[in-house]
């Protein structure tokens, strides 16, 4: 597996199953108006994986396509962040994976705009816009829960803090980013995170939430690494694929 | 056709991409029919391939937009109709964006009730709102959801005539 290869997919897998967790607020949202954007918002993250995973699949050149990609890997071969297969809770839980994960895609497709693979560059330039409607969105959402009453804030703040663990592996490089990074194709996490940080800050303190002490983390999701949530999610999103192999709208 | 002498896509005579353009005219955004996908300016290029076929560049609207293939299919059977066999390609950079409405498009939009975007794409982050409502232009508007029926549109309401209207983001 080639770095770059490597690299591809755990974009296009930390966008397949955000939006597959988020797809499962359909018919559930509190209100019409948060279906219609939590909806909006997965469909936006599942055309960013299509266009990731068949990118990759040219990468790999082994024929692979969106579809194979997609359905018919293990869970050990999928490399997306631990933090986006994490259960959807409650709605509060939902808002804060949500903006903590939007805050670092927003500055992940800046800096992949400029990447030197043009058609990763494209994607990202495309996804920026994408990702500061959901910025606002899932910040929004976090400054009124924060700043609402004492239950909605004490509900959020725990959310945060049970969430915050799963952050460092954002911001962690290692020898996939380190080669992606000096070619010029990727985005070394690490340098995210200064903006991911000073924005984190600054909402925070708007929703009048405590930022939560660095804590350990034990997961490794974008090396293969997963918790045990991610196991459950696959399965229903491949029975379909897997019980009639090739199936097509 | 083998042995065929390879020939480079060439661009198709003016007299030909004018009735090609007409053909493109007559088909519908299949979310926002008033459009056309001309007026959307998702139609980048139009080219002769060395086989005789024609190759329409089509740009995606948003990322995850499902009319994106709907559209694509559209445009293919509108040319076939026609007795053009064609294939599309997809064309990601530059990206679409907003800005790519033609101002017939912004036109048609707003008599059909949507406002048109307000503004321009590159300033997307900062927030945008629409100019005024499409049915009574009073400039009081309030948005009530940033997400509509389709991914292109906000959910405002008018605070003088009270009407709710979709917006089409500048995105």
């Amino acid at each position: 597996m080639t770095p770059r290869f490597h690299y591809v997919l755990r974009l296009a897998d930390t966008n397949l199953v955000l939006a597959q967790r988020l797809g499962e607020w359909v018919g559930h949202a509190p209100a019409l108006e948060e279906d219609l954007g939590i909806a909006n918002i997965a469909l936006d993250l599942l055309g960013q994986a299509r266009l990731l995973l068949a990118h990759a699949g040219r990468l790999e050149g082994a024929g692979r396509g969106e579809d194979e990609l997609a359905y018919l890997r293990e869970e050990s071969e999928y490399f997306n962040l631990t933090l986006v297969e994490q259960p959807n809770g409650d709605f509060g839980d939902t808002v804060a994976r949500q903006y903590l994960f939007d805050a670092w895609q927003f500055g992940l497709y800046e800096a992949l705009a400029r990447s030197k693979d043009s058609t990763l560059a494209a994607i990202a330039a495309k996804g920026i816009k994408e990702a500061a409607y959901h910025l606002r969105y899932s910040g929004g959402w976090l400054v009124r829960l924060g700043d609402g009453t004492p239950e909605s804030h004490a509900r959020v703040e725990r959310s945060l803090r049970e969430l915050w663990p799963f952050t460092n592996e954002l911001f962690d490089d290692d020898e996939t980013d380190h080669a992606v990074a000096a070619d010029g194709t990727g985005a070394l996490p690490s340098s995210l995170l200064p903006a991911w940080s000073a924005r984190m800050d600054e909402t925070l303190a708007r929703a009048t939430l405590k930022r939560p002490a660095p804590a350990r983390f034990g997961w490794y999701g974008k090396q293969g690494r997963h918790s045990e949530h991610l196991g459950y999610l696959l399965a229903e999103m491949q029975s379909l694929h897997r019980a009639h192999p090739g199936a097509a709208w | 056709m083998m042995g065929a002498q390879a020939r480079v896509p060439s661009t198709p005579s003016p007299e030909l991409l004018a009735r090609l353009r007409g053909i493109l005219a007559q088909v519908a955004d299949p979310e926002i029919p008033v459009l056309s996908v001309l007026d959307l300016g998702i139609v980048r290029h139009i080219r002769l391939l060395g086989d005789g076929r024609l190759e329409v560049g089509i740009a995606p609207t948003y990322s995850g937009c499902p009319a994106n293939a709907v559209i694509k299919e559209d445009v293919l059977r509108a040319l076939a109709a026609a007795g053009f066999e064609a294939v599309a390609t997809e064309v990601l950079a530059p990206p679409w964006s907003s800005d790519w409405l033609s101002a017939e498009g912004r036109r048609k939009l707003e008599a059909f009730g949507i406002a048109p975007p307000a503004g321009r794409a590159s300033g997307a982050g900062q927030g945008d709102a629409p100019a005024a409502c499409p049915r009574c232009r009073s400039q009081r508007t309030t948005r009530i959801s940033e997400f509509g029926s389709t991914p292109c549109k906000a959910l405002y309401r008018c605070e003088a005539c009270l009407e709710p209207f979709d917006y089409f983001k500048c995105l």
